[in-house]
């Protein structure tokens, strides 16, 4: 059996304000979905993508670079789909965020 | 930034009877309005933008815990409260789970760095167990800002 392969890659928070809690329940839910670890790496901290308080942690502003590190059997498909979030900007369209957001 | 400057001691609700997601946030705003935490004027306003973001997705974020919150103009700081209630209420959390602890959140539109910092500093403090617990045990507002400031110096 191989060792469960290990995949990670850079991204941008690209959102206005930030990664805030309606983003980062995107994220949790969609890690959840996978069978995969997803460790969110921002600077020297690292957490458990999987986790909301983890994630609310990082506060993560517009401009922060963070690292995706996925770890498992489904770890390549977990990353696309998170990626996909990034690079979506969580559906959120126009530059300014919607006010009741957050 | 301290949980014990933003949070708003006078409207501090350790008993809270409501049931709802929409009676917890009424409660919590009317006490925050109460206190002068948020002008009265305002009130329904941040009710109803608070429960306008809550359709969104629910900020029951599990572990018994809810950031119920809004950007709202006519605030000049940021300004929070927190409601504890020992029965649950049903608020349609990630987990499925019924809350316990309550902070609400009111921010200014041009301050998203607060909000994300104040998110921030509730949320690492809520990953520890003891502030959770000592939390929901607490019987009066005197006892949360005590334990609030404990927190704030990493005595927990």
């Amino acid at each position: 059996m191989n060792p469960p392969s290990s995949l990670s890659c850079d991204v941008v928070v690209m959102l206005e304000h930030g990664l805030h809690l309606s983003p980062a329940a995107q994220i949790v839910k969609t890690a959840q979905a996978y069978r995969s670890s997803l460790i969110i790496q921002k600077g020297d901290r690292r957490i458990d993508g999987k986790s909301m308080l983890d994630l609310m942690t990082l506060a993560a502003e517009r401009g922060s670079k963070l690292r995706l590190e996925a770890q498992g059997e489904d770890a390549e498909q977990a990353l696309k789909a998170i990626v996909a979030l990034f690079e979506g900007n969580f559906g959120h369209v126009s530059p300014s965020d919607n006010q009741a957001s957050g | 930034m301290k949980l014990s400057e933003f949070v708003v001691r006078d409207s501090i609700l350790t008993d809270l009877q409501a049931q709802t997601k929409d009676e917890a946030i009424r409660a919590m705003v009317e006490s925050l309005a109460r206190s002068g935490g948020i002008q009265d004027s305002e009130r329904e306003g941040i009710i109803a933008a608070i429960l306008k973001r809550e359709e969104l997705g629910s900020t029951g974020i599990g572990r018994g815990v809810a950031v119920p919150h809004t950007k709202h103009p006519s605030a000049d700081r940021l300004v929070a409260t927190i409601a504890i209630s020992k029965g649950g209420v049903e608020f349609a959390s990630l987990d499925g789970e019924a809350v316990h602890i309550l902070f609400l959140l009111v921010s200014p539109h041009e301050r998203p760095g607060d909000h994300l910092r104040a998110l921030e500093n509730i949320s690492r403090h809520l990953r520890n167990d003891n502030f959770c617990s000592f939390l929901r045990q607490a019987k009066s507002a005197e006892s949360v800002i005590e334990l609030l400031e404990e927190a704030d110096s990493n005595q927990l």
